[in-house]
């Protein structure tokens, strides 16, 4: 086990321990409210909230398709972050050819970045 | 400490209490620190409107974010009627968790790390992208219009700026030459003229720490960019239908990521738990004071701004986000790694 791995095990460990604290932090209260008798669920308490009147519409109505928009250009500009670290790290061994590729790749991906703000992918008004 | 805990126990079982030990050691202080951080944000929020903040609960107030955490937690948990139950009740859980988890590579001190992996930024970028699903759980499991609102603006809002952030870390990666955050460090020791400590005080670096110290207050959704919790629209944001201790985790969580961006400012540009002048007798004191001062300062910084700069509007903030510093890091990218190309590795 004295491989790379076990450098997360200790991780893991934290994953376990964090959702235990988390989980016994929701469910917790929830046992001593009901112990206390504070938990005193009905019909206008357990309404969604709508300043003062009951909902009158869907709350998962449309909504503003730029977020689509932010969500795809976010994709793209995230996995070239993605293509980017590896060749952070190794900038040294791999030497000027490998420099020269990536800013091709960039120079690319700058053109793609300037169509999409031409196109008004980045406009909020 | 396992070789403590290995002498009684054997190697494995000794590793095994060594190690949840040190998370406890994490963990813990960690939401005290959360607890006092959020005490010692609204006393400098109160200073600075010349109030006097929280001052009834312990001596100054010190206390009074137990209190308060005390009367949430016997608080009656509201689940709305029209809610996705599971999902409700899982979102807080997911926020806090991965608020804590990001501090497993986290040095405290040399050597002072619960896992130094290999490529411990990549795994604190991998977690902090995760933060956004409990947030967005909450805003769809709610089925209530502001928490959903709130919950796509900080969704769009995270993800943009994390663009720019994953881009910032780059040009420190290309100088450091390491994921390592250890690593990060030690290659900020004596960066400048062999004597000053921190990748900030490289006039190329510079303006790639102040893209991340903005970048870092937008991921969080600090004043001025809480747009998530514009209460004069959108009531509380995401947490509006939450009560009891779930409503607190949200808090927790969101405080916890806010010390988790002023440590990674702290460890990225300003050297991390190195003096900032490389100078024998500053060694003296220990690493994880420096750090833990850095850390500090950046959260006095932060509050600052929320005292005193105004709101964004959305759309100022996406123009931030994806005009300005987008370019901006992108093209830094190419600068550094052409400088460092130049200097450095000799074309």
């Amino acid at each position: 086990m004295a491989s790379v791995a076990a450098g997360y095990l200790p991780i893991l460990l934290f994953l376990g321990v964090a959702l235990a604290l988390s989980t016994a932090f929701v469910l917790l209260p929830m046992l001593v409210s009901k112990a206390t008798g504070s938990s005193n669920p009905y019909a206008d308490k357990l309404a969604e909230y709508e300043c003062g009147f009951p909902a009158f519409e869907d709350s998962r109505a449309q909504f503003d398709v730029r977020f689509y928009l932010v969500a795809i250009l976010f994709i793209i500009f995230d996995l070239e972050a993605a293509f980017l670290y590896p060749w952070a790290v190794s900038l040294g061994a791999i030497g000027f050819g490998g420099w020269l590729a990536m800013m091709i790749f960039l120079a690319e991906l700058t053109l793609g970045f300037v169509y999409a703000w031409k196109k008004g992918a980045l406009e909020w008004e | 400490m396992t070789a403590f805990f290995a002498n009684y126990l054997g190697y494995d079982a000794g590793w095994f209490v060594a190690t949840i030990i040190g998370i406890l050691l994490i963990a813990l202080p960690l939401m005290l620190a959360v607890a006092m951080i959020i005490y010692a944000d609204r006393k400098i929020w109160a200073a600075m409107a010349l109030r006097r903040g929280p001052n009834v609960v312990g001596p100054f107030g010190l206390l009074q974010s137990f209190a308060d955490g005390l009367k949430v937690f016997l608080k009656e948990t509201i689940i709305p009627s029209s809610a996705n139950r599971g999902l409700f009740l899982i979102a807080p859980i997911i926020t806090f968790t991965v608020a804590l988890l990001a501090w497993a590579v986290i040095p405290f001190g040399p050597g002072m790390v619960l896992a130094n992996v290999n490529v411990g930024l990549l795994y604190i970028l991998a977690i902090s992208s995760l933060g956004v699903y409990g947030i967005i759980l909450a805003g769809w499991a709610s089925n209530s219009k502001y928490p959903f609102y709130s919950a796509i603006r900080a969704a769009a809002q995270m993800v943009s700026y994390e663009v720019s952030i994953g881009f910032v870390l780059v040009t420190v990666v290309l100088w450091a030459g390491t994921f390592n955050l250890s690593g990060i460090i030690e290659a900020q020791r004596a960066h400048i003229f062999g004597f000053i400590n921190g990748f900030a005080f490289n006039p190329l670096l510079f303006p790639m720490a102040v893209v991340f110290l903005i970048s870092s207050m937008a991921e969080t959704g600090r004043t001025p960019f809480d747009l998530t919790e514009a209460e004069s629209e959108l009531v509380a944001g995401y947490q509006t239908e939450y009560s009891s201790m779930s409503f607190a985790l949200f808090w927790l969580g969101e405080y916890g990521n806010v010390l988790l961006m002023c440590a990674l400012n702290a460890i990225l540009f300003w050297g991390g738990w190195l003096p900032p002048v490389d100078w024998a007798p500053l060694y003296l004191v220990p690493g994880i004071f420096w750090f833990f001062g850095k850390i500090l300062f950046f959260f006095f910084v932060m509050s600052w701004i929320k005292a005193t700069v105004p709101r964004y509007r959305y759309d100022q903030l996406m123009r931030l986000g994806w005009k300005i510093f987008l370019p901006i890091s992108l093209f830094w990218i190419f600068l550094v790694s052409g400088y460092l190309m130049l200097t450095r590795y000799g074309v």
